[in-house]
């Protein structure tokens, strides 16, 4: 058998094992769950923020010169 | 409502979850075929949306930029179950499978489908079995249509190798 007539009769084997969702309707209002994973995520900070204030304090602690101009362009 | 939610008012995000909600479940359940993992990850999509809401355009579609987050998390659910042996669990198998096929068939071809890569077996999931046009799928993945021709292809070609290699009898109906 040639390959294209192969795969459909892969296709149709696949189709006939597994067959689509019956029934894909949700059943619950998800809400409250997704309250709760709201409530359990604690307000992270990214760690490349902590990686540019660790880089700012380093470069301000050998360079206190540089401080002054920080400032100047807050 | 869009632009409430995009500034991070927590009542719009709950307007937006109620309305839409059904329609992520109903695309997320037919990519993993269970309905508590489909709940967990319609939760895990929309926390995902509530995180980037800054990113997103409030004159833009909603319904499919949370159906593209929704196909992400399904996604990366797949590559985490592809790591365990177990088959999940059928929504629509036992007497809805078709008889004229043999039972241990059924069983190579799932198998078989299971441990497909799992890019492959989201679109070949959506394309074969739940028969979504290309272009839906697309647009809910971020590749081009013919590119999705290609994954299902590919995961058809895939398919038929390891049948062949189980020595299922793919001609018996």
């Amino acid at each position: 058998m040639s390959n294209e007539g192969n795969n459909k009769e892969i296709k149709a084997l696949l189709k006939a094992a597994i067959t689509p969702v019956k029934d894909p309707e949700l059943r619950r209002d998800l809400w409250p769950q997704m309250l709760r994973k709201l409530d359990e995520q604690p307000s992270r900070i990214p760690w490349f923020d902590w990686a540019l204030a660790a880089i700012l304090s380093a470069v301000l602690f050998f360079f206190p010169g540089a401080i002054p101009a920080l400032l100047y362009h807050l | 409502m869009l632009e409430r939610f995009a500034a991070g008012d927590l009542e719009a995000f709950e307007a937006l979850f109620r309305q839409h909600q059904k329609d992520v479940f109903a695309w997320i359940v037919r990519i993993v075929r269970d309905r508590g993992i489909a709940e967990d990850l319609t939760v895990e999509t929309f926390w995902r949306i509530y995180k980037s809401r800054s990113r997103f355009y409030p004159a833009g579609n909603f319904r499919a930029w949370a159906r593209r987050i929704a196909t992400n998390a399904a996604l990366d659910h797949l590559r985490a179950a592809r790591r365990e042996t177990e088959l999940p669990e059928n929504l629509a198998s036992g007497a809805a499978a078709d008889p004229a096929v043999r039972r241990e068939t059924r069983e190579q071809i799932k198998r078989a489908f299971f441990q497909l890569p799992a890019k492959y077996r989201l679109v070949a999931t959506l394309a074969l079995i739940e028969e979504e046009p290309y272009d839906t799928i697309a647009e809910a993945v971020g590749i081009s249509a013919a590119l999705v021709k290609v994954r299902v292809f590919r995961a058809v070609r895939i398919l038929r190798k390891k049948l062949n290699s189980l020595g299922a009898e793919v001609g018996a109906k």
